[in-house]
């Protein structure tokens, strides 16, 4: 039987007296060795998730296990075997590279040498930096930091949130080769982000939504279970598709994808590619390419959205 | 020939012996949505910074809605409008307190802001929450109604930096209904984003790369040139180069 790394059981949290519902009712488990995704975007609750599993906040409600220790009973455990990486770089920025490596080594009694093989990979690649302070860091090398960091105790369980917001698509394609590569060292992680197109570099994703879990899954499944044909379609001036075919009785969705424009009928045809030509060039639209393609993650998360409201 | 509204000259920003924008040179029309791109610290933010009249160039020559980027920076926000995801509204103002003050510091009148507030909060469907603090609203909405502040004093250009950050994917399309919208009504727009396939909704994008302009044209013409699928492989193949990091 696989094991399970962390899981979630019915956990609720709220802020303000319970005014604000900040994850509400939310069951997951993270299998070990596992790449696991929450994704969803600002307001979902991945902080919150990631605040209850580090045990730096009590949920209201729920239980939850880290490495196979009780959440509440057994903090102290959980904190040796989980490597956090807030989303707000959290380092010392009046330290160098090497002191605030140094520093969290200590904290957790060990050493940058003992864990070395762990980290090598990465503290390559700022090494030549080593004496520089965080502060006077690129975000690019913070990142690189404060990764290594989170991984010089050797944790069971690394939790990263949104470690790639704001960063440009170069560095967060590094950022998820290095994930990757520790993830064939047997270390289960548990990332968090707001872009959609990150989602099937993992291999099971939460796509979550106002706090609450909408579907729970390996990216190709979510897709898979896209219930309706998807349409591209382009012309000339696209806005002006955009509009024209919102009207359409016959139309359950249009929105801008890229250069496209993504479209569902209502009802499915079987020439549903001519159908959405020839209406597109009865409105006197120019150059119309449609096309029948296979939903993304981001199709998904948006029907999913549609769907609760 | 359509009106220009920013004109850019061999623009170049010195810090010490480091060309944070090295001689940069465009041209961005009436009505258009730019699209400015590059990786972190590729020098997106200074040369914003300039012309939007809040920082001063180190040689080259810009014009910003008709004025010069060093004699006239007050001309220039004046007629400007600028948001960013990191600063736009006042939480601890409601949502018509922040419409009447950020029309009044750009000088609308009392009556105008009056009508037209009442306007645009019903556009918004917003009229529950017109008495409600900014700070009790969804993010999503803070960023429509930050935007819809910015160009209330119908300013010749809206700059947008990374203006949909961290939003949901529907209120993404939303947001870039409105930035249609805005630059249907002759409002050119200047934006920065880290969402590629954002890009490809701007009528022309820049790249820069390590200061300079390295690429600029429409998304499919760059696609071509590049030779990628998508402007994804556009923006890789040109960062990919890049010999500088930053924010």
């Amino acid at each position: 039987m696989e094991k399970i790394a962390v899981s979630l059981n019915h956990i609720t949290k709220t802020y303000d007296k319970g005014k604000v519902l900040a994850v509400d009712d939310v069951s997951l488990q993270v299998k070990q060795g596992e790449l696991f995704g929450l994704i969803g975007p600002d307001g979902a609750g991945k902080t919150s998730i990631f605040r209850i599993l580090t045990t730096l906040l009590l949920a209201n409600g729920g239980t939850a296990n880290v490495a196979g220790y009780d959440l509440v009973k057994d903090f102290r455990e959980i904190r040796n075997r989980v490597g956090y990486m807030p989303g707000k770089f959290s380092l010392y920025q009046d330290l160098t590279i090497q002191e605030n490596l140094d520093f969290f080594a200590n904290v957790f009694g060990t050493s940058m040498a003992q864990n070395y093989e762990l980290i090598q990979d990465i503290y390559d690649q700022i090494k030549p930096f080593k004496d520089r302070r965080a502060g006077k860091l690129s975000g690019g090398m913070k990142q690189k930091l404060a990764l290594c960091c989170a991984l010089i105790h050797k944790p069971e369980v690394l939790l990263l949130d949104e470690p790639t917001t704001g960063v440009d698509v170069v560095s967060r394609k590094e950022f998820w080769d290095m994930l990757k590569r520790l993830k064939q060292q047997g270390i289960t992680i548990l990332v968090s982000t707001p872009y959609m197109d990150e989602a099937k570099l993992c291999e099971r994703i939460a796509l979550m939504q106002q706090g609450r879990l909408m579907s729970v899954n390996t990216p190709d499944n979510i897709v898979k279970d896209f219930p309706a044909k998807l349409y591209a379609v382009k012309s000339k001036n696209v806005y002006a598709l955009l509009i024209d075919l919102r009207q359409l009785a016959e139309v359950q969705s249009c929105y801008a994808f890229g250069e496209f424009l993504h479209v569902t009928l209502k009802s499915d045809k079987v020439d549903g590619e001519d159908w959405l030509r020839h209406v597109a060039e009865r409105k006197g639209h120019e150059q119309v390419l449609v096309k029948l393609i296979e939903p993304s993650i981001e199709d998904s998360f948006i029907r999913l959205m549609n769907e609760e409201e | 020939m359509a009106e220009k509204v920013i004109i850019c000259k061999d623009l170049t920003k010195q810090f010490g012996d480091f060309y944070a924008v090295n001689q940069i040179s465009f041209e961005v029309a009436k009505g258009e949505i730019f699209g400015f791109l590059g990786a972190n610290g590729a020098g997106k933010t200074t040369a914003m910074r300039i012309l939007c009249g809040l920082s001063y160039p180190t040689s080259g020559e810009a014009i910003v809605a008709g004025f010069d980027v060093y004699r006239q920076q007050e001309d220039i926000k004046r007629h400007i409008g600028y948001m960013s995801q990191k600063f736009s509204l006042y939480e601890n103002l409601t949502v018509l307190e922040n419409i009447e003050f950020f029309g009044g510091v750009y000088g609308v009148s009392r009556k105008e802001i009056k009508e037209r507030s009442d306007l645009l909060v019903k556009d918004l469907g917003l009229e529950r929450e017109a008495k409600k603090l900014v700070s009790d609203l969804p993010l999503g909405w803070k960023q429509k109604l930050a935007f819809s502040t910015a160009i209330f004093h119908r300013p010749k250009i809206v700059f947008l930096d990374e203006p949909t950050g961290g939003v949901d994917p529907l209120t993404r399309r939303q947001f870039w209904d409105m930035i249609y919208e805005a630059a249907s009504s002759g409002i050119t727009v200047f934006v920065t984003t880290h969402y590629m396939d954002e890009a490809e909704y701007c009528d022309r994008v820049s790249v820069m790369v390590d200061g300079r302009v390295e690429a600029l044209d429409t998304p499919n013409k760059l696609k071509e040139t590049y030779g990628a699928d998508d402007m994804d492989g556009v923006f890789y193949r040109l960062a990919m180069g890049a010999k500088r990091t930053g924010d």
